[in-house]
């Protein structure tokens, strides 16, 4: 019998007994349609949150902030000891909300020099906190404005227009798609080019004027939303709001943002964080931060795929039954085909292949079900429950993936199926045809 | 003298254990020559279908030579074995073992499918093999639908569908009324005359072993030199 035959025979004989092999598929049925829904659900978040910032690439910039004693041991041994020489956040300066009296270590002038200094960073900018008080199109009215404390250093999903510059040397605003209708915007291509008035107030009370031009428009993200600005217009900013600054207030930063050569490999990546860190600074690359919040969505999605997995597992022993009861009842015809010169292997083959088929048509019927159903899912809740956030696709189908679950199901069946078709295969002629 | 089809010297074979030790043939020799028809006939429990398995090459006896066309049957290899299974043997049995949802031309060409013969093949060896036992108008029928006639001529269609050397029948008449049973008598014994098949048949009819050529009488296990 060549593997057309065995092929063909099988599954002639997958639908000899129809009701059993429905049951059988429908098993499977359930376990590929789960596992096909969780991992688009992971795919679907995962490439947003990607789109957002991890693809942003900012390869080329780390996040450093001071190591604090108190995070480390503040659990196990208290409070640290009260020390007055430690750089305060002085209110206006690094960060927005610094409590009189409140202590955190803050990164101070020397601490900057300290990183920039640092074998493999090419320069460092501390991030500050520019608090404008309204942003204005034309004539369209003052509106609250909102600054994005990480667009400086991170990558926009466009709209339209282009990504922030940190080169030049003019003042660039990137809006969120939401800020469009209030500021006068008929679309996003329209606001690109458009200059903005932003005003701002420093420590003296009085309120100043820039104009920037809007670069650019972001999709609403999930992190960070805001108005973007780039380096120069946080520099320009931040310079008009300190006019007037007590002269006594020492200047600290919660964070700064190190650049290095974005063609670093990973090692040479984590080299430089490791001698950041001997020097007592927490150094963090954007994937390490987003990571973090991966971590969290992949959990779940494991918990899930764990309960699709469980129930594959239930649809094998399924496989075994059904298949069991097939060699049961073909006994005889089994016999017959051995009585007739076919090889234990072919008679072994022919169960497998069979087994094999049924585990395809349950995870191919279960995968395409999932895709069918999920689609209209997705696009319902992006129009409705997640119109919030535009481009977020819930389930993201990919072939690899789909592909990789039919396969992984025509393994398990392939398994399952080991133990009937051995006993096919070992069957004796004579017993099958003395049986009557 | 030209070498026998098949020879079998001091054959022995038993089943079970202990208490229910049975022994089905206690020594048994028996010769068939190529164009031969050899009835092998005797009582139900007389060892005579376990004879016939084990000439057939479907089980093995525990002592005693076996040889086909001289050559010692236990030095065959596997692949060998069920070369010779598919192409010089062919079984026509009582029971019919057809596969009922199959059509007829599907069950006819069972061993030609093992024998991995390309589709177009099949079918006109199929169709031939019916065509000569007058099917050819069943091809397409569902093997379940037919009289125990038509049955049993599938049967030998089937074993025929491969040019056998050999047909064993094992009790080919048994499921039949008299009429029926003499018609597919008549088939097997001219495939016999017509086309130097070798005709092996294990029957408890005399009237059918008084047809063959040779009668070979078994009773308990051992051949009975005259028939009483």
């Amino acid at each position: 019998m060549n593997f057309v035959d065995i092929f063909r025979t099988a599954v002639s004989n997958t639908f000899r007994s129809r009701l059993r092999t429905t049951l059988t598929v429908v098993a499977i049925f359930i376990g590929a349609f789960t596992l096909t829904i969780t991992t688009a659900i992971g795919t679907g978040v995962s490439d947003y949150i990607n789109k957002q910032v991890a693809s942003v690439g900012a390869s080329d910039v780390l996040l450093v902030s001071k190591t604090s004693d108190q995070t480390t041991t503040g659990t196990d041994t208290g409070p640290a000891k009260y020390d007055p020489t430690a750089a305060k956040a002085a209110a206006g300066g690094g960060l927005g909300a610094g409590a009189p009296g409140q202590a955190t270590t803050v990164l101070t002038q020397a601490d900057l020099t300290t990183i920039g200094q640092t074998s493999g960073v090419l320069s460092v900018d501390p991030i500050v906190t520019v608090t404008p008080d309204y942003i204005q199109y034309g004539d369209n009215g003052k509106y609250v404005l909102t600054v994005s404390a990480t667009s400086a250093f991170t990558k926009a999903d466009l709209a339209a227009g282009a990504q922030l510059s940190s080169t030049d040397q003019t003042l660039q605003v990137m809006l969120p798609l939401d800020y469009l209708s209030n500021l006068g915007f008929s679309d996003a291509a329209s606001a690109v080019g458009q200059p903005v008035t932003i005003g701002i107030t420093d420590y003296a009370g009085t309120q100043h004027e820039v104009t920037a031009t809007v670069v650019g428009v972001q999709n609403t993200t999930l992190l960070g939303g805001g108005v973007g600005l780039n380096q120069y217009a946080t520099t320009q900013l931040h310079d008009l709001q300190s006019t007037g600054k007590p002269a006594n207030s020492v200047a600290g930063y919660s964070r700064a943002v190190a650049h290095i050569d974005p063609n670093s490999s990973k090692s040479q990546i984590s080299a430089i964080k490791d001698s950041l860190k001997t020097q007592g600074y927490t150094a963090l690359t954007v994937a390490d931060q987003i990571g973090t919040f991966e971590t969290v969505i992949n959990g779940i999605i494991g918990v899930l795929d764990a309960f699709a997995v469980i129930a594959l597992i239930a649809a094998g022993f399924g496989i075994i039954n059904t298949l069991l009861m097939s060699v049961q009842e073909r006994t005889r015809e089994i016999g017959l085909m051995k009585a007739m010169g076919m090889s234990g292997r072919k008679v072994y083959a022919l169960f497998s292949t069979e087994a094999v088929f049924i585990g395809f048509l349950g995870s191919a019927i279960g995968a395409g079900v999932a895709i069918l159903v999920g689609s209209v899912i997705s696009s319902v809740l992006s129009k409705r429950l997640l119109s919030g956030l535009p481009g977020l696709h819930l389930l993201e189908f990919s072939p690899v993936s789909i592909l990789i679950i039919i396969l992984v199901v025509m393994l398990i069946a392939f398994l399952a199926g080991t133990l009937p078709a051995r006993r096919a295969a070992r069957q004796n002629p004579i017993d099958a045809l003395r049986y009557e | 003298m030209t070498t026998p089809v098949l020879s079998a010297v001091d054959i022995r074979k038993s089943y079970g254990h202990g208490v229910n030790r049975f022994d089905a043939l206690k020594g048994v020799s028996l010769t068939v020559q190529a164009g031969e028809s050899v009835a092998i006939v005797g009582k139900s429990g007389s060892g005579k279908s376990t004879l016939m398995h084990l000439l057939a090459l479907l089980d093995d006896p525990d002592s005693g030579v076996l040889e086909v066309e001289g050559t010692e049957a236990k030095k065959l290899k596997e692949r060998d074995l069920n070369r010779l299974r598919n192409q010089d043997f062919g079984f026509v049995f009582q029971q019919f073992f057809l596969t009922p949802n199959s059509s007829v031309l599907e069950n006819v060409i069972l061993p030609l499918k093992i024998a991995g013969v390309s589709p177009k093949e099949r079918r006109a060896r199929g169709m031939a093999a019916l065509e000569q036992l007058e099917l050819a108008d069943k091809a397409k029928n569902k093997a379940i639908n037919l009289s125990g006639g038509q049955k049993q001529r599938v049967v030998i269609a089937r074993a025929l569908v491969n040019n056998p050397k050999v047909i064993f029948a094992d009790e080919p008449t048994g499921n039949l009324d008299t009429a029926t049973g003499a018609i597919v008598e008549d088939i097997l014994f001219s495939l016999n005359k017509e086309h130097g098949i070798t005709l092996i048949v294990v029957t408890h009819d005399v009237e059918l072993a008084a047809r063959c050529d040779r009668q070979f009488f078994i009773r308990d296990g051992l051949e009975e030199s005259s028939h009483s």
